[in-house]
């Protein structure tokens, strides 16, 4: 099929910034997003143009390294990542406006290209279990109930793609959060730091520069992993529970 | 013919830090006659980790936690999106909580056989060791391993193996596990123990008085060239599975790291040894960028099957029972769908090569889940493997559910990569390689979900104790930064990238990556035989010529520029394309991931030649294109003797 | 990031080994927790709403009822309070509980409007109406709220503005088209504005999940619906005739 691509090209963090059509031509139903994006850069290169840079590397929609706004939607029109998204999806003729992630505190590296770095310091202040190699127990001493290690499973599916902060109006990244912090409250592994745990991740993701939550719900939906809107109420409640008791 | 295949043989090597003694206690006592570094003085050591994944991450929190001062790369944006993210399967480990017979013994005993005895006896046995450990280590970080209702964790089995002893979490295994790893790593990051350096990527190797003393890396945004130092290296760069271009590696997976590492003088140990996946989706066309894996597993519960008859282009649905030939199955009945990959790929090539593929091209065998749904019902299945399923449709648009999938062999897991002795230190001194770019443990065949427990193994437990024996040997002192080691590879590496930048030619690095692919492909994939090597090497050194001229390479080098990255990735692929190609060709045995058509057995199978072949090829670089150097390290199989793999 | 994103403080990072803020502290200074005082805010204007509501209604039962009602209303508590005690207490909180309100509204808006300083080209019909029109109904509200009091407690703008005859008052007013106007319009408001912030405040609360997410969503069009049609029974029934 045939498609004008509106592309978002912007040199560098300092420059500005502009949509830019290109057309493509013969891209086949099979193709990924990705690999119709390849198509246009080989051209680009031949052409003497600048490819259209982006991030990617499993291009399994596990690593989270993809993602781009097709046409308004975070990852575009299916419920998955920009990698796993196939032109099926699509039809002869459209005409497909790409664009990078918009935030505050995701600046633009390059064309389609973002900085997500505070998802890691996020992780860093606190979304994590201090077990130092060595010390662990026996796996077994301690079960966990199936429907408990079902529900951290299902948080700890969240690929730290930045779909949810690009999705919601306010850039905020508390779907993000509120997955690791469900993910490890839950489990008896995490409970010795449960409290600290959410005070200091809410607290970095605040300095950060990311946005309040108004319940939007639009991060939920654009989440190629299913993190569920409820996860951010727990986030909440554990936040209040936190600053309730947090030891002083 | 060039000279390249003009090698010559030098001296033998041997691992001289393994301690003799009985297998059980060897680790043991390595650790014990290991030197420690006073953990007042760690602080002032820095290790440099390049990599992220399993095997990086895991190391680089450790050694935090005990005190060293770590500098770590990765190229991605983050380290949690190292390739280790996208392992489905699961992770091994001898914790026999099925009771059905599995010990340390029993995982070092099918990890050695199935390697096809071209492993070391020792680091397996160590692994099998260690491999208990790393679940505790995993569940205590918080890793939300598959459960039973009674709370405790969940095993299933894997190909080439008959006991359960396989741990997952769904089908994102690597993702749980990298991401606990991520986690502590980002605790020490937090804390100043490591100083983390993303979209960074080491692009040489400082070697000053003969030992490694830190590398030259670039700035992926920036393109700024930076000079990193420390007390030792160690290199977690993973495999080197892309230069087939397509593989089921991430596509920025790469060989650079251990490449330049082999420049440098780290032996490159058996790089034919390459894994085809047996369960892969099929390519769909030339588009094609890279191939997905469908996890091994799904062979726990899924039929493999052709239709009998050449050429049968009915709906798989319309094939009756008795005109489908279940061929491993048939061939295999002890083991059936759950034979070691190298073994299913080569029978999936048979059957294709017959005229029994099926799917566009007959580049594809069906996988079928009806039996499974029959038996377990729809939610089971889903449960088990529903994101597999899920990801299948996706690319394929055909619902597994009710037609059967389709799946064709790829590339997927290098066994090879540097050569390194017990304690995974390299031939360079104070160069360490772990996880899949080191050779260690899997022979010339991988078992299913002993990637992740190697990774895991090294990284936690193994290289934190032996580097403190390199470190407690060489006291801490600084780099010149203006010695003349350190020039010339900053001065390489940056005359190399104005280079590729300047030759402005009128092909792409990519158009090049897949030319490459195929060749190897063709003459270096399932079956190797000396015809198409000898080929292959000579066109390799032709294609590389073509690159150095007519690349196109567009931007500058002070930018993020992708072109570039991949062009100066794909410039070490040549060079590492055909030291495979000679590996291949001097092993004239079959074994493992490695069969050479020469070599088989009268019904098919791959035949080992234990006489002649029975070491591990360490080559040494000696420029490029110009023969390397053979070195051999003999193996000695002391509690498992080799004999005929036989899955039958 | 601080100067560029305003209000919202920064909490402590790395807070592990250090002292922690109060927890009204942590509270007002991090998003999470100043969303928690509009939604507790909220909640007291919302249980405040349905029984002045209800109180409203009375207005169907004629003058003197409603007249005792509002006589009522300021004797609550006696002997133990004085008179209209009850009522400047139920002032005091009110006028609280508007202005945290209001101040964390205006707080976390202008932090939110700068979290996302760039507007994608293609722009696409987002979520609900009530959730996009949520900052604009606040305001309306506020701004009606400040009319309100103008107009039937302090009597300022009100037609007749007798004290102590709050019905002949409210008959006065709804007799204007542009009372009406005003306080309907108002009205509407109020509905959308409780239509998504009752469920809000319940996820807000951490008191959503995935069990009672319908009943919940539920609840809040209901109650959204109910206060809307009984605040509008009255300028409509003024302006219908039926009272008078
Ligand atoms: C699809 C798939 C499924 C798999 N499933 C399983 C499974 O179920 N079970 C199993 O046991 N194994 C599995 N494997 C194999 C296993 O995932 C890998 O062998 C393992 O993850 C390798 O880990 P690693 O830490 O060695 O390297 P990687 O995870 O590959 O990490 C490499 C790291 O090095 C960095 N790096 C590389 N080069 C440079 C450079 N030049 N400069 C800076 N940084 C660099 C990268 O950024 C990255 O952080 C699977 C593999 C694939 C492809
Ligand atoms: C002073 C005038 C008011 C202003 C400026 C205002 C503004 C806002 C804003 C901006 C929000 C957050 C939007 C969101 O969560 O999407 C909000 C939420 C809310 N408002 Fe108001 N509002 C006002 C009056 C009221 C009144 C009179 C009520 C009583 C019914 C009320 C009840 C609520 C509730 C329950 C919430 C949800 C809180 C939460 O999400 O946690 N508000 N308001
Ligand atoms: C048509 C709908 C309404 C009518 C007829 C109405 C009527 C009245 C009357 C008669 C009073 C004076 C009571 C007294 O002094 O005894 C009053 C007070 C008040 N009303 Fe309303 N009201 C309506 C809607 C609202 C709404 C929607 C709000 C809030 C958003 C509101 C908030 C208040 C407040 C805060 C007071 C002051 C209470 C006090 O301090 O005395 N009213 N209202
Ligand atoms: S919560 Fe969902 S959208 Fe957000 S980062 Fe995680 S996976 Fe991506
Ligand atoms: S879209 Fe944004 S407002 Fe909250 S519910 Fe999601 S973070
Ligand atoms: S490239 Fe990894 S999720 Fe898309």
């Amino acid at each position: 099929m045939r498609l004008t691509l509106r592309i978002w090209r912007q040199r560098g963090p300092e420059q500005p910034g502009t949509m830019t059509a290109y057309e493509v031509d013969g891209i086949s139903e099979d193709m990924s997003f990705l690999e119709m994006l390849d198509t246009l850069n080989e051209r680009l290169i031949l052409d003497g143009d600048e490819p259209v840079a982006f991030d990617h590397d499993c291009r399994e929609g596990i690593c989270g390294a993809c993602g781009m706004v097709i046409n308004g939607q975070a990852h575009g029109p299916e419920r998955t990542t920009t990698c796993q998204l196939h032109m099926r999806h699509f039809s002869d003729g459209d005409t497909i406006d790409i664009e990078p992630w918009r935030a505050a505190a995701f600046p633009v590296v390059k064309d389609l290209v973002v900085d997500r770095s505070a998802f890691d310091r996020i992780i860093g202040s606190g979304g994590y279990v201090t077990a130092p190699t060595g010390s662990a127990p026996e796996a077994h001493a301690t079960p966990v109930p199936k429907p408990v290690a079902d529900t951290a499973f299902e948080h700890a599916e969240c690929i730290g793609c930045g779909a949810c902060v690009a999705a919601c109006p306010n850039g905020s990244a508390m779907l993000f959060t509120s997955a690791k912090v469900v993910h490890l409250n839950v489990l008896p592994q995490g409970a010795p730091e449960r409290e600290s745990r959410v005070l200091d991740m809410v607290g970095t993701m605040d300095a950060e520069g990311f946005g309040g939550c108004t319940n939007t719900g639009e991060c939920a939906v654009a989440c190629p992993k299913g993190i569920p809107l409820q996860s951010i109420a727990t986030m909440n409640r554990e936040f209040l529970r936190a600053a309730r008791r947090a030891p002083r | 013919m060039t000279s390249y295949t003009a090698y010559q043989t030098g001296e033998p090597i041997a691992d001289t830090k393994a301690p003799a003694g009985p297998i059980e206690e060897r680790w043991d006592r390595r650790r014990f006659t290991a030197k420690l570094v006073n953990p007042a003085n760690r602080r002032k050591h820095t290790v440099i980790v390049v990599g992220t994944g399993l095997a990086g991450g895991s190391a680089g929190a450790t050694l935090a936690e005990q005190g060293y001062h770590v500098v770590q790369f990765c190229y991605q944006d983050s380290p949690r999106r190292a390739h280790s993210i996208a392992a489905q399967g699961g992770v091994n480990a001898a914790k026999n909580y099925r009771n059905d017979g599995d010990s340390i013994h029993r995982l070092f005993y099918d990890t050695v056989k199935g390697g096809d005895f071209r492993a070391r006896e020792s680091n397996v046995r160590r692994l099998a060791q260690v491999s208990v450990e790393i679940i505790d280590q995993c569940v205590a970080q918080g890793v939300p391993f598959a459960r039973e209702y009674g709370g405790l964790l969940d095993t299933r089995s894997f190909g080439g193996v008959q006991v359960s002893r396989t741990f997952y979490a769904r089908g994102q295994t690597g993702q749980q596990l990298l991401l606990g790893a991520y986690q502590a790593l980002s605790r020490q990051i937090a804390a100043g123990n490591v100083e983390m350096h993303a979209r960074t990527e080491m692009l040489d190797l400082v070697v000053v008085d003969g030992r490694a003393r830190g590398i030259v890396a670039r700035d992926l945004v920036t393109g700024e060239i930076s000079t990193h130092f420390a007390d030792a290296v160690v290199l977690a760069s993973g495999g080197y599975g892309n230069v087939f271009y397509l593989s089921t590696n991430a596509k920025n997976s790469n060989a650079t790291a251990i490449w330049r590492a082999h420049r440098r003088g780290a032996h490159f140990a058996n790089p034919c040894f390459t894994q085809i996946h047996p369960t892969c989706i099929p390519r769909s066309g030339d588009h094609q960028s890279k191939l997905t894996l469908m996890s091994e597993s799904l062979r726990n519960d899924g039929r493999i099957w052709v239709p009998k008859a050449k050429g049968d282009t009915r709906a798989p649905g319309r094939i009756p029972e008795d005109e489908r030939d279940y061929y491993l199955e048939r061939i295999y009945p002890s083991f059936g769908n759950l034979v070691p990959r190298d073994i299913a790929s080569r029978a999936a090539k048979n059957v294709c090569d017959e005229g029994r593929g099926v799917g566009p091209g007959g580049q594809g065998v069906y996988l079928d889940f009806a039996d499974a749904i029959a038996r377990m019902g729809r939610d089971k299945v889903a449960e088990k493997y529903g994101n597999l399923f899920e990801m299948y449709e996706r690319i394929t648009a055909e619902d597994p559910y009710e037609v059967p999938m389709r799946i064709y062999p790829a590339i997927h897991y290098t066994m090879g990569g540097l050569w390194v002795d017990y304690d995974l230190q390299t031939t360079v001194p104070g160069l360490f390689a772990i996880g899949e770019a080191n050779f260690s443990d899997h022979g010339a065949n991988r078992l299913g979900a002993s990637a992740l427990m190697q990774g895991l193994a090294d990284g936690y437990f193994v290289l934190p104790s032996t580097i403190n024996d390199y470190l407690a040997r060489h006291p801490h002192d600084t780099v010149d930064p203006q010695h003349p080691s350190v020039t010339e590879a900053v001065e390489g590496v940056t005359a190399r990238l104005e280079k590729l930048l300047s030759i402005d030619g009128d092909r792409t690095p990519d158009s090049f990556h897949r030319e490459l692919g195929e060749l190897l492909w063709d003459d270096c994939g399932m079956a190797r035989n000396a015809t198409g090597l000898r080929k292959a090497l000579e066109r390799i050194p032709e294609l590389r010529d073509e690159f150095w001229r007519r690349v196109k390479v567009p931007g500058g080098g002070e930018e993020l520029n992708q072109s570039l990255e991949k062009a100066n990735r794909i410039a070490d692929y040549f060079e590492l394309a055909e030291l495979m190609c000679l590996d291949a060709l001097h092993r004239e045995e079959s074994c493992g991931g490695h069969f050479r058509e020469e070599s088989q057995t009268p019904d098919g199978e791959a035949a080992r030649d234990d006489d002649r072949f029975s070491y591990v090829a360490a080559w040494e670089f000696r420029g490029t294109g110009a023969a390397p150097v053979l070195h051999k390290e003999q193996l000695v199989f002391e509690y498992v003797h080799p004999t005929q793999r036989s899955y039958a | 990031m601080q100067g560029v994103l305003p209000t919202v403080g920064v909490m402590a990072l790395a807070t592990r080994t250090g002292r922690r803020p109060s927890t009204l502290a942590t509270l007002w200074r991090s998003t999470v927790g100043k969303k928690t005082v509009m939604a507790v805010t909220g909640v007291i204007m919302l249980l405040y709403l349905v029984a002045h509501m209800l109180g409203n209604l009375k207005i169907f039962f004629g003058s003197t009822e409603f007249n005792g009602y509002a006589y009522w209303l300021r004797t609550i508590g006696e002997p133990a309070l004085h008179y209209s005690w009850f009522l400047w207490i139920v002032r005091v909180v009110l006028v609280a509980a508007v202005v945290f309100h209001g101040v964390a509204a205006y707080q976390l808006s202008r932090r939110d409007l700068g979290a996302r300083p760039t507007a994608y080209a293609h722009r696409r019909p987002r979520a609900g109406y009530a959730t996009r029109t949520m900052r604009w109904g606040g305001i309306i509200l506020a701004l009606f709220i400040v009319w309100h009091l103008l107009d039937l407690t302090t009597l300022t703008v009100n037609p007749r503005g007798e004290a102590g005859h709050p019905y002949q008052n409210v008959v006065a007013d709804f007799r204007n088209w542009y009372a009406d106007a005003i306080y309907i319009v108002a009205m509407l408001a109020l509905g959308l504005h409780i239509r998504h912030g009752l469920w809000s405040a319940a996820q807000t609360l951490g008191a959503n999940s995935a069990r009672r997410d319908a009943a919940l969503k539920f609840t809040a069009n209901a109650l959204a619906l109910v206060l809307t049609a009984g605040f509008v029974a009255v300028p409509v029934s003024v302006m219908t005739g039926v009272v008078s």
